[in-house]
């Protein structure tokens, strides 16, 4: 598959790199792998060679061929096709769900941290509770209560993560709130907005920065997880999840059409991972 | 307060910050399930719902009362271990969850005993010989297996025990279950697909929290009097990784019992959280409600309980 070798050559010639702020291979072959999806979610109809919808070749679960580069599915469309169109709605539903998620997690918990009292009393305990909820299941009553579109999957998957997101905003915040130059702060009088946008959150932006990317790859699987079950996006439009519950069927044939949605799945969530994983330490732990 | 006793009156507070949250959670999941879209009395009459037909089953099911007395009534019956009667059968839930129930704690106590003693190891292990091959190995199998899908997961490993070897059935649900090895060959391939899930989580979890503890003065101390590694690492580091080690299985436990709706639609496996969704495109609140406090309540006692396992392990509490 193209973006594999692709990734691989940026690794070839990039040696293992000393100081600490600069990403090391591992990191850059993530990252790689994230811009190019980036890249194919934003360009994707100028890359498609067919339209995603259409149905190009009459023999359903075709092999590879020269036409249709990874096969045709289980109606004769497209594969290579639906999975650039796939890459729009798998990462922009998810990057619009982890922004939303992220930024009112984050403000809230900051908010939180710095008030304390009966606001973060309240908030902590009721999203403590709700962390109860399994998310998947959460999602698929959700979903299966009020209608599966698209704000409604990105509204759903940004409950499902808010609260993660606030705890862990709120106990770096903590951490940050009890230090010397925000005592400081405090004592020459600055109110709260000033104390949580100009000394929190500059001191915790490392770690939500992290935080965020790990996020992005669980609402990535939850989506895939939700269109798996049939619940997520809805045809004919198709995410990844989407693509492989739609061809699953054509593994008893050995057609490879559900192959290389999993490996888009599997090649964003793994990147993300890598690239989070090997972050700069200056960048990660910048609380410390 | 005695020194002594402070470990016990942290305990009681934990179970009663586990009550009040379950008293909160009872309230979310009740209006929650009240909120839903579309009219019970509606979608059970369908095609015959004219507005007096449907006032009069509102009536005859009570839920034209006010809100916060059916909660109450709710909530005592809930106590009382009366969980209502179903709308769309009207069965009692009790029997309908029943079966359910036993069935999805079967699966996750077969997985349990299978997935928490190899992640332990594993965790540990990687944590003790850190940055060896064989930690980098199982760092980036951990990775992969959390990065991918579960339905990726479990899709490959029918692939490849029941399409490829033949070893097992790929459906668990149907087959005879007379002997041991039946009940083996059953449950072998959805406890196979979780095990890889939980695992996962459980070793980078461990492996994290036993590091954290090795880099600490008190374990570098065991180093410099010449203790061998694995005592460093089991004696003195350990212990004190107990709570954060605790924590993590009761995560990986919980989602056990009603994480796995792919799971249980892959293989068929007729567990609590199918129930759930089925439940949900009929509108039948009783079931609905019933099925949230379960996973909610075994949410609560397992992070309780790892909690107070955190708080009776901690050496500086204990005298």
């Amino acid at each position: 598959m193209t973006p594999v070798s692709e990734t691989t050559r940026v690794s070839e010639d990039t040696k293992p790199s000393g100081p600490t702020f600069v990403f090391n291979w591992v990191g850059r072959v993530g990252l790689a792998v994230i811009l190019f999806w980036a890249l194919v979610a934003l360009a994707g109809p100028f890359l498609s060679p067919y339209p995603p919808g259409e149905i190009v070749d009459w023999d359903y679960f075709g092999p590879v061929s020269s036409d249709y580069w990874m096969g045709t599915d289980y109606l004769g469309r497209d594969i290579f096709s639906r999975i650039i169109m796939g890459a729009r709605y798998t990462v922009g539903i998810a990057l619009a769900a982890v922004t939303l998620a992220c930024t009112i997690g984050v403000v809230l918990g900051m908010i939180a941290a710095v008030a304390g009292g009966w606001f973060d009393m309240i908030l902590s305990r009721f999203l403590d509770a709700y962390n109860g909820i399994p998310s998947l299941l959460f999602g698929l009553v959700v979903v299966a209560a009020v209608g599966s579109s698209i704000p409604v999957l990105v509204l759903t998957l940004t409950a499902i993560y808010m609260p993660g997101s606030y705890r862990f905003a709120r106990a770096l915040a903590v951490n940050i709130n009890t230090m010397d130059f925000v005592t400081v702060a405090r004592a020459r009088g600055e109110g709260t907005p000033y104390l949580i946008t100009r000394e929190i959150f500059p001191n915790i932006l490392g770690p939500v920065l992290a935080d965020l990317g790990l996020r992005f790859v669980f609402i990535v699987l939850v989506l895939s997880g939700l269109s798996f079950l049939g619940l997520g996006v809805q045809p004919p439009n198709a995410d990844w999840g989407a693509l492989v519950r739609e061809n699953i069927e054509g593994l008893s044939f050995g057609a490879p059409a559900v192959i290389f949605p999993s490996v888009a799945i599997a090649s964003l969530t793994i990147s993300v991972n890598m690239f989070i994983d090997n972050l700069p330490t200056r960048i990660r732990d910048r609380s410390e | 307060m005695p020194r002594s006793l402070l470990p016990y009156f942290l305990v009681l507070q934990r179970l009663g910050i586990a009550l009040l949250t379950l008293v909160i959670v009872s309230f979310a999941v009740f209006f929650a399930t009240a909120l839903l879209p579309g009219d019970v009395a509606e979608i059970l009459l369908g095609q015959a719902a004219t507005p007096e037909a449907v006032a009069g089953l509102r009536e005859a099911m009570g839920l034209d009362e006010p809100a916060l007395s059916r909660f109450i009534g709710w909530l005592v019956g809930l106590l009382h271990g009366d969980m209502g009667t179903s709308y769309v059968n009207n069965m009692e839930v009790a029997d309908l969850i029943g079966g359910r129930l036993s069935n999805s704690l079967r699966l996750a106590g077969v997985t349990t005993l299978v997935s928490v003693p190899i992640a332990l190891t594993l965790g540990i292990c990687a944590a003790m010989w850190r940055g060896s091959i064989f930690d980098r190995v199982v760092s980036i199998l951990t990775i992969s297996v959390i990065s991918v899908p579960e339905f990726m997961v479990a899709t490959l490993s029918v692939l490849i025990f029941a399409v490829w070897l033949g070893w097992l059935p790929a459906l668990s649900y149907g087959v005879d279950v007379d002997s041991w090895s039946a009940v083996l060959r059953a449950y072998a391939m959805p406890v196979i697909s979780l095990s890889f899930v939980v695992s996962a989580q459980m070793i980078r979890m461990t492996r994290a929290a036993v590091i954290e503890t090795i880099n600490t003065p008190y374990v570098e101390m065991a180093l410099l009097k010449g203790a061998s590694l694995p005592r460093q690492v089991l004696r003195h580091a350990l212990p004190n990784a107990l709570g954060p080690i605790a924590n993590a299985v009761a995560l990986s436990l919980s989602y056990l019992v009603g994480g796995v709706i792919i799971v249980e639609t892959i293989f068929n496996y007729p567990g609590v959280a199918k129930l759930m969704v089925d439940a949900v495109s009929t509108r039948d609140l009783p079931l609905i409600q019933s099925c949230a406090m379960i996973f909610c309540v075994s949410y609560l006692s397992l992070i309780t309980l790892a909690d107070v396992i955190a708080v009776l392990s901690n050496p500086r509490l204990r005298r």
